[in-house]
């Protein structure tokens, strides 16, 4: 067969298909084949993810009242509510606690854990499962669990008494219930960072502490000269983990003070929750939802620019 | 060019969710088959729902456009929160039962069918039975909007057992002698706890969170969480503060309570009395302790009820409203009402009787039935409820916490309880 002509009054037609060639190039089939490997992520990404996050912002707009079926538009009014919102103030600091004690606690106790466990001495192998089997443990049932320890009469206090430590009333006291919160979360999860971290420490390598001990280094010096800049790729990761999981933090909340005493644990998911499910606010609670999204948002892509200051190199 | 098709796909894939999810909702076009209907409940007791079987079977012998009628039951502590959550999912059921601090919200919304011509035009069913007191708080605008399934008054349930071993009067004893008022329960209960290390008295449901549980004590004092319009807030009134200051330091001085964070389960012999709605007596094991149901003891303003209440509505969304509605009206007929009146008190005034109750409350005599059921539903006070309920009891709830530590000042948590409400009780 002879080629198309492909001009027309002197100007260049777009190219028809030869027809000799098959539409099915390889080409064509490892793009249809890499698309259908991400079919179904994208499918997912957008009826979970894409899709929910519009319907939100499209809720955040209106006044739904679940019970009288009425949803009508507000325009920004939900958003102008967020300025008169006498709670949100300290619901935002509570949520700010929340997140700084359950990172600084977390992230360093996660780091200790894995310099400790890193050394080579026996039983190095039973701690690591030891402090990472809570992450596998159910994550309601480990705060069940720790809900009846922190109890006024509870085991935490029982085993205080054994030493002559009258312990306050951990879920009750209005310092003491944040505290016992973080703390829960931070025993539930610190055996992932933990692992991350150790894994990053065992890929420093040894010639690295052998020459600075030639040079004199003490072992302090080793840790913040070396290690540190070493696995500060794998800091940046937990620590963006950390924070956003922070910021989600539910069913502790739910299930050990409900927001209380007083509002001293009401965090951003918990007063939305409260405000959509229990109150029937459903177009505030979208609003405040997506404060929440705002806030994670920012947050990451903060750390993500700052990663150019303390992160030395990324493998 | 390519990134362009890509782009145009996710659209694509995106308007065809979004198509999806729009047929998702419309189903309200009327495709009548035999009906299936719902009823949310919160009790998962296996007799209880036995029953409401039994009377669905007999139901549907003789209704054959119903195919089926199952009960759901939800879990007590948030049962209301996953019901609206179903009514928001579009999974609503087509009947509900409403606890009695959602009824405002509930009977107001709209939500739920109008009953009266239903119940009144079928014929036995007796609509004039029904005590005119236990249909208030489901009515407006002279229309009812959910049936009073159950009129449970509280009571006073006593382990005998343990105050006969800690060599206190028994409330039966005190009654007797004109004495059974909240200093003596109290002082009994701090002593019982005293000498057994057990707890002395449980307001159960209470645990310092479910605050509206409280009214069956200050009723006692003439305070009441907010006044009969519920635009003001009661929580700073004189009375409440006295009632207040006596619940503060039977907890942190007499020890008559267990304390914040501390559990104590009465049916598990854990405490010597508990105040309870009487449906609760299912949970007494027949081989456990000796026991009595005694009412609530006097306050300084004299003897006194509290009831808590239940009603069953049928949601206006609902395919199969109708059908629903006449299923309800069948589960509530005078034969079906005296056959659920051993687990749900009924609102039926010719079933209000120590005879009838007896029969089927074998556990109960018919002088705790008189005294505490028959007398609690004919003259209770209903535990407070109010429009805007959850968002109410959570400032509430809050307000109060200052007040569960041992140095409180009263007086001064119950003014910010007010200041906390007032602008909510105002809407």
């Amino acid at each position: 067969m002879s080629q198309t002509d492909t001009t027309v009054g002197g100007v260049e037609a777009p190219p028809t298909r030869d027809r000799s060639r098959p539409y099915w190039t390889s080409r064509r089939r490892d793009q249809l084949t890499g698309y259908l490997f991400i079919a179904p992520q994208l499918l997912g990404s957008a009826v979970f993810v894409i899709l929910p996050l519009i319907l939100v912002v499209w809720y955040s707009l209106h006044e739904w009242n679940v019970l009288a079926g009425t949803f009508e538009f507000v325009g920004t009014e939900n958003y102008a509510n967020l300025a008169d919102d006498t709670n949100l103030g300290s619901v935002l600091r509570a949520t700010g606690l929340f997140s700084v004690g359950l990172v600084v606690f977390n992230l360093g106790l996660a780091l200790l854990l894995a310099v400790l466990l890193n050394q080579k001495l026996r039983g190095t192998i039973l701690f690591r499962t030891l402090f990472f089997s809570p992450v596998v443990v159910s994550l309601v049932a480990w705060t069940i669990v720790w809900g009846f320890l922190l109890q006024d009469n509870g085991g935490v206090n029982g085993l205080l008494d054994t030493i002559g430590v009258a312990g306050p009333n951990w879920l009750r006291g209005e310092g003491t219930a944040m505290f016992s919160v973080v703390v829960v979360q931070v025993f539930k999860n610190v055996g992932l960072n933990m692992v991350l971290f150790l894994a990053a420490l065992q890929g420093v390598p040894a010639e690295l502490y052998e020459a600075a001990e030639v040079d004199g280094a003490s072992r302090l010096r080793q840790f913040w000269r070396i290690t540190v800049p070493m696995i500060s790729p794998t800091i940046l990761l937990t620590s963006i983990i950390t924070v956003v999981g922070s910021l989600q933090v539910f069913a502790q909340i739910a299930v050990l003070t409900q927001g209380g005493p007083g509002t001293s644990t009401t965090v951003l998911v918990y007063y939305l929750y409260q405000q959509a499910f229990q109150f029937h606010h459903f177009g505030y609670g979208a609003t405040l939802s997506i404060v929440l999204f705002v806030i994670v948002l920012a947050l990451t892509v903060l750390q993500w620019q700052m990663r150019k200051r303390w992160v030395h190199h990324e493998s | 060019m390519r990134l362009g098709k890509a782009v145009r796909g996710v659209a694509a894939t995106l308007a065809g969710v979004l198509a999806l999810t729009a047929c998702g909702g419309g189903d309200e076009a009327g495709d009548k088959g035999p009906a299936s209907l719902r009823m949310t409940v919160w009790s998962a007791n296996e007799a209880h729902l036995k029953l409401f079987d039994e009377i669905a079977d007999e139901y549907r012998k003789t209704h054959p456009d119903v195919a089926s009628i199952t009960f759901d039951p939800l879990p007590f502590e948030n049962y209301t929160t996953t019901l609206t959550t179903q009514i928001a999912g579009g999974n609503a059921p087509d009947l509900a039962w409403v606890f009695e601090n959602s009824a405002p919200d509930f009977v107001a919304s709209g939500a739920l069918l109008p009953l009266d011509e239903t119940l009144k035009k079928i014929e036995g069913y007796q609509y004039d039975d029904i005590s005119p007191a236990t249909l208030k708080l489901w009515q407006d605008g002279g229309k009812l909007y959910a049936y009073p399934f159950s009129t449970s008054p509280f009571g006073v349930f006593v382990n005998t057992d343990m105050l006969k071993k800690a060599g206190q009067k028994t409330p039966a004893e005190l009654i007797a002698a004109g004495q059974w008022n909240w200093d003596t329960a109290l002082t009994v209960a701090g002593a019982t706890a005293g000498a057994t290390g057990k707890a002395g008295l449980v307001i159960r449901d209470f645990d310092y969170k479910g605050w509206d549980n409280l009214s069956t004590l200050w009723t006692g004092w003439g305070a009441q969480a907010w006044s009969e319009d519920g635009r003001s807030c009661g929580f700073a009134a004189p009375e409440m503060v006295e009632a207040m200051t006596t619940l503060h330091k039977a907890i942190f001085t007499g020890k008559a309570l267990p304390g914040p964070g501390t559990t104590a389960d009465f049916f598990a012999g854990d405490a010597a009395m508990t105040v309870t709605q009487i449906s609760r007596a299912s949970l007494l094991k027949p081989d456990g302790f000796g026991w009595d149901l005694v009412p609530l003891p006097a306050g300084p303003k004299g003897s006194y009820s509290v009831v808590g209440q239940a009603g069953v509505g049928v949601m206006k969304k609902s395919r199969n409203a109708d059908a629903a509605a006449d299923f309800l009206a069948f589960l509530t007929n005078p034969t079906n009402s005296a056959k659920l009146a051993q687990f749900f008190p009924p609102p039926r005034q010719s079933q209000l009787t120590a005879e009838t109750l007896g029969k089927s409350n074998p556990t109960l005599k018919p002088e705790q039935l008189q005294n505490v059921v028959i007398d609690g539903i004919t003259n209770g006070v209903v535990k407070p409820s109010h429009a805007g309920q959850a968002e109410l009891s959570q400032q509430v709830r809050a307000g109060l916490d200052p007040l569960w530590q041992a140095d409180a000042d009263v007086k001064a948590v119950l003014d910010g309880v007010c200041t906390k409400i007032q602008p909510l009780l105002a809407k």
